[in-house]
């Protein structure tokens, strides 16, 4: 069992947990996830680790709550509680090597996962700029995260709340536009950000890894729900990536894979409304 | 604690008396569920005998001097004298005895092929054609009789001994669990490693409730515990623990992993929606148990009509379980005719029953999508029979212009499953062939690196229960040697493929 240390709303349904899982703290590299079941008959859910301690032995999650297990985790479980099944490093660590300069995207949620790959770039003596956006500057978070292992970040928002007005797409077409030599592209996000980056930065020849995030079961190579065309082969992202060329990604393949069981999470969402008090 | 059973009443024979022996009578059929009950649930089918059945089954056998079954079972269970106890009215003794051969016998009772083993070979098929002793059906008899009563656990033998030795375990399917267990008896400690969060293996993520309820797998893996195994779930060696560390802590590794990695087409089309692998779709369905959504939190797409490519235990499965999930129809495809499938008899024959077609001689080339990129119907092929192939079996060759359409809503792929790469990835100097299943010497199970054994699916490819509790019963008494020996001499395989 694996107990919750710490727990935090870091903007509305985004919260942070940090967990005990001494073996998984000692061997997570940047890039990795881990698989997570609420309960004995929970779905195992796959979440990128943002942050682990060794010392401590414990990692740290963020997720968004937008549905089911993520709105049950948000809720029922509080510090102490212990959370049934946890199960990684998953996955190859992200490619870290002496790049030059490197542009890290993070979109929403995945902020979080750019954390340990800006951290890791970094002491790789990378320079690293970060671009961090969000819809508005309510839902906004580690930014002085990003900013303490970046040597220059960019935020945008949607609204325009704060920082830059506009996608992170913008902020990354400015970079390009003011002549900045970008040696890699790291992004980070919702699949339609992450194509959009890609696509962007297809015509400038600019190396660009994403970190894709299909639907997945035991997350070991074993089930092949996560497969996905890359450059014309059927990959298994769980154990060939999560991280891939975005150039080679068939992104209308990942768009169909990501909506499989759309009517199945609307079922079981207002199945349990009265249960759990789902909204 | 045990409440007498009244043997003259059931049909026995009191312990003591001479038994005369009934071979000439017909083989007790196992009473099974209504073909048309079963398929609107996931309980069990075949529902076990009641003692008398048990009783008037096991005093049909001979108790023979030199038993042909005994020979035929790739662990030699003592079959005469498990069958005796049973016609004694100890049932719990039974099993016992099966025990010292078998650590798993409600599983292998209900599971074991054993229509080409044990019962294949009794005598009476010589008298009395067709009407074997019913073997598998009494091994499952005492063992759920003696799982009832303990619980699983309390009435494991003693250890007295302990040496000095630690083994690592990787994998806790039938082949990890069996090696586990007779090390432990031993006296050596065991540490058993499982990737997934519950052990054992494609018995809990793979075979269907219907065919072997999970309870009793959880029951045999507490009686594999109670003799002092320590088990870790939730722990994938290669990535929460690293190889390294395993390799530095333990005097010997046995490696169970199985063989895990889902066979694909590889035809156009493959990766739409609605297409499953077999591990997904059953794994999906039992070990997350999908069939009981949204009680339990896991999805699966439920099927109209259903297609299966593909004709092993596997394939049988998933058609199965199709059809209680409520398809209307659902179809085997297979390129081979019914006399190549490799599928066992009695899961063929229970399909049907309950309204699965078969289709032979027939393989998909293409999948085809509708506008939202869900299948809509698959594009196959006719094939016929040509020469023998490598597999001894005559192999399929396409027909030209023969193609044509299956509507479909959901097809799952189950043409086989591999080993899984981490492991070999991650030990150096480990010798594979076809990339990833693992080469050891045949008699002492020692892989190309000292220390580290191996067994089961992940030696052979996928094959049976029985034959991985086979090759870990028998590498546990080579890595017993082993640990024993001062000099810790090395065998590894002679390795001639090419890898
Ligand atoms: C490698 C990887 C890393 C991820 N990292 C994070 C992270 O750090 N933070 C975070 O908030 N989310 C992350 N996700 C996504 C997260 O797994 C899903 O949001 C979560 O599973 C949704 O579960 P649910 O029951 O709450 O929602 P559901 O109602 O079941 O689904 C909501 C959405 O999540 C997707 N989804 C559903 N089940 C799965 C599944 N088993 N695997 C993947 N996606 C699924 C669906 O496509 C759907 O769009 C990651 C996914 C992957 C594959
Ligand atoms: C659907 C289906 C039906 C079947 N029906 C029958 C049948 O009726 N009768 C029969 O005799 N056989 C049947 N079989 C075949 C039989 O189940 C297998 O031959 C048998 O389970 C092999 O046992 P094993 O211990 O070698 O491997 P497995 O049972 O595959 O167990 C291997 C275990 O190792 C774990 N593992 C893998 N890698 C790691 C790692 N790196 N770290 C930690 N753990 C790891 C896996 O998660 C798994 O739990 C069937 C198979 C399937 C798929
Ligand atoms: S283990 Fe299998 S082969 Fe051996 S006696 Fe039991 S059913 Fe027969
Ligand atoms: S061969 Fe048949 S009759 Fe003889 S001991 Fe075995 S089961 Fe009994
Ligand atoms: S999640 Fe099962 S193979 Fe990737």
């Amino acid at each position: 069992m694996f107990e919750i240390v710490s727990k935090k709303t870091l903007a509305e349904n985004v919260v942070e947990m940090t967990i005990k899982a001494p073996r998984i703290a000692k061997t997570h590299k940047a890039g990795q996830f881990l698989i997570l079941m609420n309960y004995e008959h929970s779905e195992r859910i796959p979440l990128t680790i943002a942050d682990s301690d060794k010392e401590k032995g414990e990692i740290t999650i963020v997720f968004l709550v937008v549905g089911f297990s993520t709105k049950e985790l948000a809720e029922k479980f509080n510090v102490g509680d212990e959370i049934f099944s946890v199960v990684g490093p998953l996955g190859t660590p992200t490619h870290i090597e002496k790049f030059g300069r490197v542009v890290v995207i993070g979109g929403g949620l995945g902020v979080a996962p750019i954390y340990p790959i800006c951290k890791s770039l970094k002491e790789a003596g990378n320079e690293v700029i970060s671009i961090i956006g969000f819809r508005s500057k309510e839902l906004m978070f580690w930014k002085e995260k990003i900013e303490s292992a970046s040597s220059k970040i960019i935020v945008t928002t949607d609204d325009g709340s704060y920082g830059m007005k506009g996608f992170v797409t913008h902020a990354l077409e400015k970079l390009h536009n003011e002549g900045e030599k970008i040696d890699r592209v790291i992004a980070i996000g919702p699949p339609i950000m992450m194509k959009n980056v890609a696509k962007m930065t297809e015509p400038w020849n600019i190396p660009t890894w994403v970190s894709l995030n299909t639907i997945m079961v035991d997350g070991t190579g074993m089930c092949g729900g996560c497969r996905l065309e890359i450059g014309g082969e059927t990959k298994f992202v769980c154990v060939d990536g999560p991280d891939f060329d975005g150039h080679k990604v068939n992104w209308e393949e990942m768009e169909i894979r990501m909506k499989v069981y759309k009517i199945e999470e609307e079922k079981i969402k207002q199945e349990h409304q009265c249960k759990i008090g789902l909204k | 604690m045990q409440e007498k059973i009244d043997i003259v009443k059931l049909g026995g024979v009191e312990e003591g008396k001479p038994k005369k022996p009934r071979p000439k009578l017909p083989r007790k059929e196992i009473a099974c569920q209504d073909p048309k009950e079963r398929i609107k649930n996931f309980n069990e089918v075949a529902l076990g005998y009641t003692p008398e059945e048990a009783v008037y089954e096991a005093m049909r056998c001979l108790e023979c001097q030199r038993p042909r079954c005994v020979v035929a079972c790739p662990v030699h269970i003592d079959i005469p004298t498990f069958v005796g106890l049973i016609a004694r009215g100890k049932f719990a003794e039974a099993a016992k005895d099966i025990r010292k051969y078998n650590s798993l016998p409600a599983v292998c009772g209900r599971v074991c092929p054993q229509e080409n083993l044990c019962e294949a070979a009794c005598i009476l098929n010589d008298t009395n054609p067709g009407n074997p002793i019913a073997i598998g059906r009494l091994e499952r008899f005492s063992a759920d009789y003696l799982l009832s009563k303990e619980n699983g656990s309390a009435e494991a033998p003693k250890i007295t001994h302990k040496t000095p030795y630690k083994v690592a375990i990787i994998g806790s399917g039938p082949s990890g669990l069996t090696c586990a267990a007779k090390l432990a008896q031993m006296g050596h400690t065991v540490h058993l490693f499982e990737a997934l969060h519950k052990a054992g293996g494609v018995m809990m993520y793979g075979i269907p409730e219907f065919r072997l309820p999970k309870e009793i797998v959880q029951k045999e893996i507490n009686y594999v515990k109670s003799l002092g195994v320590k088990v870790e779930t939730n722990c994938i060696v290669g990535k929460t623990i690293p190889m390294d560390e395993i390799m530095n802590e333990y005097d010997a590794v046995y490696i169970g992993s199985g063989a895990g990695f889902p066979n694909m087409m590889k035809i156009p089309g493959e990766n739409l929606g609605g297409i499953y692998s077999a591990n997904e779709f059953l794994t999906r369905v039992n070990l997350m148990r999908a069939y009981d959504f949204p009680k339990t939190a896991t999805p699966i797409r439920k099927p109209k009509r259903g297609v299966v490519v593909g004709a092993g235990f596997t394939a049988f499965d998933v058609v199965r379980i199709m059809l209680r999930l409520g398809a209307e129809h659902a179809e085997i495809v297979y390129r081979r005719t019914r006399k190549e499938m490799p599928g066992r008899g009695e899961e063929i024959e229970h399909s049907e029953e309950e309204g699965a077609i078969i289709r032979e001689l027939t393989n998909p080339v293409r999948f085809i999508g509708d506008e939202n990129g869900f299948v809509k119907a698959v594009e196959v092929q006719k094939m016929e029979l040509g020469e023998p192939d490598s597999s001894g079996r005559r192999k399929p060759i396409p027909v030209p212009n023969s193609n044509f359409i299956i509507e479909t809503d959901l097809v799952v792929i189950a043409i086989g499953q591999t080993p899984n790469v981490l492991i070999p990835s991650n030990l150096k100097g480990l010798s594979t062939r076809w990339g990833s299943v693992i080469n050891v010497n045949r008699e002492t199970y020692m892989t190309t690196v000292p220390k580290v054994f191996a067994g089961g699916d992940a030696i052979t490819g996928a094959a049976t229960v029985i034959l991985a509790i086979r090759a870990a019963t028998e590498a546990s008494r080579a890595i017993d040697t082993f640990l024993r020996d001062p000099q810790r001499k090395w065998y590894p395989p002679e390795v001639s493929e090419k890898k």
